[in-house]
């Protein structure tokens, strides 16, 4: 384990199921695993700054995105699940709480259909990983780097503060390289399982489903749907906000949380 | 010298100012400006004017496939050449090729080419390709596995051509528990594979080291020289030295009775501003995980409007300049391609006669005055320059059968 130390908080890698993860790690408190959307984890935003106040936070990147490396042999996003809770048994971390975002969300409620009663909360925040009823996820082969990324937000300025309005060629290299990860383990059918709507009705974690009533990634259909099969959950919508909700209303979101 | 026909077979008979106004003619643009009456009109002259390709001389017709597109009508290159294996006599029935990641049996392939080459009595040549990015999003591929799975498929295909079945293939991309198709080339040991391409550096030293002769899109002169260098350096690192039997250049040439004529339905070349594949998205025609990772950052920045094609989008005018395209009567056009031949050393060549709105009797007016006078020239000079096909030079299909390594190969 080599370890860090920058302004966002500490970084570290840590080597499992033979991938070397890249982990943002910062404040104290109960353990907070927070998993990244699909374009990646943007750094120590406010969001994590603020979280950190109240919880010893720990944001890996997720296998092949980022600076992680990538498994050549992963094929879903359940094998990444397993890989977390893989990592959350050799950090030895007890009465653990889990923030999904978007496609981290997907990874989340995996994780939580695996050992139902592991985790101590789970929030899931404009999260994928179930068919929508009404509407489809958008499909990012479609659209380029910059617009997807947009998409996730209703409040264009809040991308603008964290990526700039016109993003470096470096950060669509590793939107391009998250892509190309997400579609390895996500491809057919597009960011959902067909398998977990059963599976959820298992978990008795308490469990906030957070969503954007501008969500254009995610339909909010599928808020709903996880609301109805996860037995110990409760559905917040957020007017006025996207997707990436961490992004547009830290303040509201961690208020939400540690409510 | 092996001479060739082809044609995309575009569906020119759509409102292109609708395909305009869209902006992007490849993968998305609705399918309710397909026209089936005009579509079968078309589909009717191409075969016509492969048959008298054939009576003209030419010695193989050359086949492709795309999706969601008009430019290219062929949605299965193996229909048109199981047709031509029917109906034609002497020609050579060349597929370049079928897009073996797109093929979730690569065994059915494998049935569907034995069957072509069996009822052809033994004229069809295989060519693999990896299909173009939004062919992979037309048919819900996962373009990230794309090299994977054309090298599995055509490791499967091979073999069950050329291994008795039944056996077992547990892949990576495919399983099969029983393979042991009952349809088997007529060529021994199985029909010839070239490759196409136009820039992935992994395909040309994939093919080199396959032995397998790779054939040029329409790349310029300069390009062609680069992509024969690195040809070669393959296979001296494999143990032979290539020669014209192992490569192949596509030449768009259109032939007509006066230069004017030729000039004016050589323009159709552009049809699709010229673009090969139809008017690309540069986010369709490169999902990600299908290209390179060497080439990452061109095709990010071309994504995101700040930078032009990797693969290049030049003018009518520089593509005469540069002799991607030929236009002309034989006797202006027949210099151009000496100097082509001359430069570029094919053993195989395809020529592209029309393009977009070209009508069918310019194009078999083209198709007379090649196989007149431009065929001929052809032959002569490539006995000159020393330029033998793959069939002509007796090559062996693979480097897995060439001599002293053919009995490992069948063994092993």
């Amino acid at each position: 384990m080599t370890e860090t130390m920058t302004s966002t908080g500490t970084d570290q890698v840590v080597e499992v199921a033979g991938v070397q993860v890249h982990l943002a790690r910062g404040g104290s408190g109960d353990p907070l695993l927070v998993l990244h959307h699909d374009i990646g984890h943007p750094g120590w935003l406010p969001f994590y700054q603020q979280l950190a106040e109240r919880f010893e936070v720990i944001a890996p990147s997720h296998p092949g995105y980022d600076r992680s490396s990538r498994p050549g042999w992963m094929r879903s996003v359940r094998d990444v699940a397993v890989a977390y809770q893989w990592l959350l048994a050799d950090l030895e971390l007890e009465g653990v709480s889990v923030v999904g975002l978007g496609f981290g969300g997907w990874i989340a409620a995996e994780m939580a259909t695996m050992a139902p009663r592991s985790f101590k909360r789970l929030v899931l925040v404009g999260a994928m990983g179930i068919q929508p009823d009404d509407g489809e996820i958008l499909d990012q082969s479609l659209v380029n780097y910059i617009e997807y990324a947009r998409a996730g937000f209703h409040d264009q300025r809040a991308f603008d503060q964290v990526y700039g309005s016109e993003p470096s060629t470096d950060q669509l290299e590793t939107w391009d390289r998250n892509r190309e990860m997400s579609f390895r383990i996500a491809w057919k059918p597009y960011m959902y399982s067909q398998t977990l709507p059963h599976l959820l009705g298992g978990v008795t974690t308490p469990t906030l489903v957070v969503w954007g009533a501008e969500d254009r990634i995610v339909p909010q259909s599928c808020g709903e749907r996880y609301a109805r099969s996860l037995p110990q959950a409760r559905l917040e919508i957020l007017e006025g906000a996207g997707h990436c909700v961490e992004m547009e209303r830290p303040a509201e979101l961690v208020q939400l949380i540690t409510a | 010298m092996h001479l060739m026909y082809f044609t995309e077979q575009p569906m020119s008979a759509y409102p292109a100012a609708e395909g305009r106004a869209f902006g992007n003619t490849a993968l998305l643009f609705s399918n309710k400006h397909f026209d089936p009456v005009e579509g079968s009109r078309l589909y009717g002259e191409r075969l016509d004017e492969y048959l008298y390709a054939e009576e003209v001389g030419i010695d193989g017709i050359m086949l492709n496939e795309h999706h969601n597109a008009p430019f290219c009508m062929q949605a299965k290159a193996n229909i048109f050449a199981a047709i031509l294996a029917g109906m034609t006599k002497q020609v050579k029935i060349v597929l370049l090729g079928n897009p073996l990641p797109l093929a979730e049996n690569p065994i059915r392939l494998a049935e569907e080419l034995a069957m072509i080459d069996m009822v052809s009595k033994g004229r069809l040549v295989s060519g693999f390709v990896r299909g173009g990015g939004q062919e992979q999003l037309a048919t819900g591929v996962n373009p990230a596995y794309n090299r994977e799975r054309f090298e599995e498929a055509h490791d499967l295909i091979v073999k069950a051509w050329t291994q008795p079945g039944p056996f077992r293939w547990e892949g990576t991309h495919y399983q099969h528990r029983v393979v042991n198709p009952w349809a088997l080339p007529l060529q021994q040991p199985h029909p010839r594979i070239w490759v196409p391409g136009v820039l992935s550096r992994e395909t040309i030293i994939w093919a080199a080291e396959h032995r397998y002769p790779y054939i040029a899109l329409n790349t310029s002169i300069e390009a062609t020289k680069r992509i024969w260098a690195t040809y070669d350096q393959a296979a001296s690192g494999v143990g032979y030295t290539p020669g014209p039997e192992n490569r192949g250049y596509l030449q768009r040439v259109h032939v007509a009775e006066t230069e004017e004529r030729a000039l004016e339905n050589a323009r159709e070349f552009m049809w699709m501003q010229g673009e090969f594949t139809g008017l690309a998205h540069p986010v369709w025609s490169s999902p990600s995980g299908y290209f390179s990772p060497e080439h990452r950052r061109g095709f990010v920045e071309f994504a995101a409007g700040r930078a032009t094609s990797p693969r290049g989008r030049p003018s009518f005018e520089q593509q005469i300049d540069e002799m991607q395209i030929i236009a002309g009567t034989p006797k202006t056009v027949i210099p151009k391609l000496r100097r082509i031949l001359e430069e570029t050393r094919p053993g195989i060549m395809a020529l592209w006669g029309s393009d977009g709105n070209v009508s069918h009797a310019d194009t078999k007016t083209c198709i007379r005055l090649l196989g007149q006078e431009v065929l001929p020239a052809m032959r002569e000079i490539s006995t000159e320059l020393g330029l033998d096909s793959p069939f002509e030079a007796n090559a062996p299909v693979s480097l897995a059968y060439s001599a002293g390594t053919e009995r490992v190969a069948a063994t092993g």
